[in-house]
């Protein structure tokens, strides 16, 4: 057995949506699963078979209808709205597929951005923001809008953005979706850097070549996790804990 | 700097960067409140300008003061054409003024002013004036800057002297070259010595009494002893125009009643009325109670200042409906933008207040443009016009004050519309 708590644990998640009058619509049905620090894991699916949904409460943007969600060992599945908040700015790096920087605030601002909301001293950790925006190599364009920069390079501030607190986990969804072949292998390589340098990494695509990139993909379809695939041996996991399907 | 100030400065800041991205769009909802507070300071400066003027006016009466003129009744007007040259009698009397003086307590004088217009010649120079008689105590009732001389002074009222003060400007026009002071004037057919120049500190009130010719110099006023009027020129006024003559006898033309103090006024003015009333059968005379006229030109200001400040916080208001508009716009607009600071660990109050700041710095910087051009537009008027305005530091503050608090009013709707916004659905927004 592991020693060490699992980054993400789902117990039996559950999500129900009310279409008005007595019908609803279960978008997860009772989800188990664990992910363990330092792992990188794919989730695949066709559209409406819940990952959305399944994203959306990892993100902690979303709270499950019924089940546990053990966020680093802490049960964020019933936390208030604002505890929600403090969790997704503290211990999840997102990464969207449109990039979604903000439009009037530089390279540098941007990836300061989830400081600010952290009540940290943006101005102490100028350094740090600037080492991050060189990492993902744009050290020199500190200082420009996300209008002057590609989609790739806006992609690669997304990501130092997400880095910034340090997180858990970082969250990518479809995050090579905008961009052209070549971009987004640097953008996957980079992804691939961070995992190696320990981050944890759940992304969610529709392509089948970027999910071999992860140690292990999980298949989902109508709310349930259809099976789990597993690519190349986590680490230091001895296989890692597949989480049976419901 | 503790977090929260810092929290506070780079959440500004980013509301004036967001504002700078749409220049025109905040320029324009900023206007609606720069007119608001615009207008709310001009129109109260004109009107307190206005109202000061009138204020002014009315305290240079004396608000201890009763003022008593005669007047020519009316019923007594119509009939005039009866007796062409019979002499119409009418009027405040000698002893009106010392009864008055005897029963009402509270009197501390009684000036007694009698106003014939009289041509005043000197050499060939002849000016049509006023020739007010009174006593020696006009300087300190009505206000009088002595210049050159004195004033008529007892002896001359006791001896019936034949002497008179000039008011500055009509001397300047009769001796061009000589000293007044050495010189003397031919009042109808007699000679009065010239004692003394004075300039008159207010407005005379006589002048609209007896004044009746049109486009004549207003401080054309010669003053006589009013013992030496009576003996030489007698009660009886004489008014000649081109075809008829009129003839009226009247003692006295007004009665200034110095009261002890404000508190007598009030109670003496309708024992006045009373006593008066047992010894004229008609109402041939008016009163005139600074005090009251003062009262009613504070009241009318306070109407005109609601009035006029309700309009101008008409205007605000109209203004702050233009910035909530504006940030319910930008709030669609920036859905996107909401959920993704959301993702990124914003909380509902972050949302709100970065909004609510966004508000607060187009409301108070419209203010704050507002009062500058609202201090500015009245000094403008006065310098176009003649109209007096003053801008008072309540108005500005208030208008300011006003400015930001409906920044804030109208900032928290669209705000909480923003921090309500489901993360997931914002994030989803095109």
């Amino acid at each position: 057995m592991r020693t060490a708590e699992p980054i993400i644990r789902l117990e039996s998640l559950e999500k129900r949506y009310a279409l008005g009058g007595e019908s609803e619509v279960r978008a997860l049905a009772g989800v188990n699963l664990i992910v363990n620090p330092g792992s990188y894991v794919a989730i695949m699916g066709p559209s409406g078979s819940g990952k959305s949904t399944m994203l959306n409460l990892i993100g902690c943007l979303d709270r499950p209808t019924s089940g546990r969600y053990f966020l680093g060992g802490t049960d964020v599945s019933q936390m208030p709205d604002d505890e929600l908040s403090e969790a997704r700015g503290s211990r999840i790096g997102f990464i969207f597929q449109s990039y979604n920087l903000i439009a009037q605030l530089t390279v540098i601002e941007n990836i300061q951005v989830p400081l600010l909301y952290q009540g940290k001293d943006v101005r102490a950790y100028h350094d740090h923001c600037a080492k991050l925006a060189e990492t993902v190599g744009l050290g020199n364009r500190l200082h420009h809008r996300p209008n002057q920069l590609s989609g790739g390079q806006q992609q690669r501030v997304a990501i130092a953005r997400s880095l910034v607190n340090d997180p858990l986990l970082m969250l990518a969804d479809e995050p090579t979706g905008n961009l052209d072949t070549r971009t987004g292998l640097e953008v996957l390589e980079l992804i691939d850097r961070l995992n190696a340098l320990g981050k944890t990494i759940v992304l969610v695509t529709h392509d089948e070549r970027i999910a071999t990139r992860a140690h292990r993909v999980v298949h989902m379809r109508d709310g349930l996790i259809e099976r789990e695939v597993v690519n190349r041996a986590e680490p230091d996991a001895g296989g890692g804990q597949i989480a049976t399907p419901a | 700097m503790n977090p929260l100030n810092l929290q506070f400065v780079s959440t500004m800041r980013l509301g004036v960067k967001s504002l700078m991205l749409h220049k025109l769009r905040s320029a324009l909802t900023m206007l609606g409140i720069i007119f608001g507070v615009c207008s709310v300071i001009s129109m109260l400066a004109i009107g307190e300008g206005a109202s000061y003027e009138a204020q002014e006016a009315i305290k240079k009466l004396g608000s201890q003061n009763i003022i008593l003129r005669s007047v020519k009744p009316p019923d007594e007007a119509a009939l005039s054409g009866l007796g062409r040259n019979m002499a119409m009698e009418y009027g405040l009397t000698y002893d009106d003024g010392a009864r008055v003086q005897k029963t009402i307590p509270g009197v501390v004088r009684v000036l007694p002013v009698r106003i014939i217009r009289e041509d005043v010649n000197f050499s060939r120079n002849s000016i049509p004036c006023q020739v007010i008689a009174t006593w020696p105590s006009y300087t300190e009732i009505t206000g009088v800057d002595v210049l050159t001389g004195r004033f008529l002074s007892e002896t001359d009222e006791l001896t019936h002297d034949n002497v008179c003060v000039l008011t500055v400007g009509l001397a300047r026009r009769l001796f061009p070259y000589q000293d007044p002071l050495t010189q003397s004037v031919k009042i109808t057919s007699f000679y009065f010595r010239v004692v003394g120049l004075i300039q008159e500190k207010n407005m005379p009130e006589q002048r609209t009494q007896a004044g009746k010719m049109e486009g004549e110099a207003l401080d054309n006023n010669v003053y006589i002893p009013l013992s030496t009027a009576r003996s030489r020129f007698g009660d009886v006024i004489v008014r000649r125009t081109s075809s008829s003559m009129e003839i009226e006898r009247v003692e006295l033309h007004q009665l200034t009643i110095q009261m002890r103090d404000v508190a007598a006024v009030e109670s003496a003015e309708p024992q006045i009325k009373t006593l008066l009333s047992h010894f004229h059968n008609k109402i041939d005379y008016e009163t005139i109670v600074p005090l009251q006229l003062l009262r009613q030109a504070e009241q009318t200001k306070r109407i005109f200042n609601i009035v006029l400040g309700s309009i101008a916080a008409i205007s605000l208001l109209v203004g702050g409906i233009g910035i909530m508009n504006i940030m319910l716009a930008t709030v669609t607009e920036r859905t996107r933008e909401i959920g993704v600071r959301r993702a990124l660990g914003a909380k509902r109050r972050h949302i709100t207040m970065q909004f609510l700041v966004e508000t607060v710095v187009l409301s108070v910087g419209g203010g704050l443009i507002g009062v500058a051009v609202g201090v500015l537009v009245p000094i403008v008027v006065s310098q176009l016009t003649t109209m007096r305005t003053i801008v008072t530091l309540w108005s500005v503050l208030v208008a300011f004050g006003i400015s930001g608090a409906v920044g804030i009013i109208f900032g928290i709707y669209p705000a909480k519309a923003a921090a309500k916004l489901d993360p997931i659905e914002a994030l989803r927004h095109e």
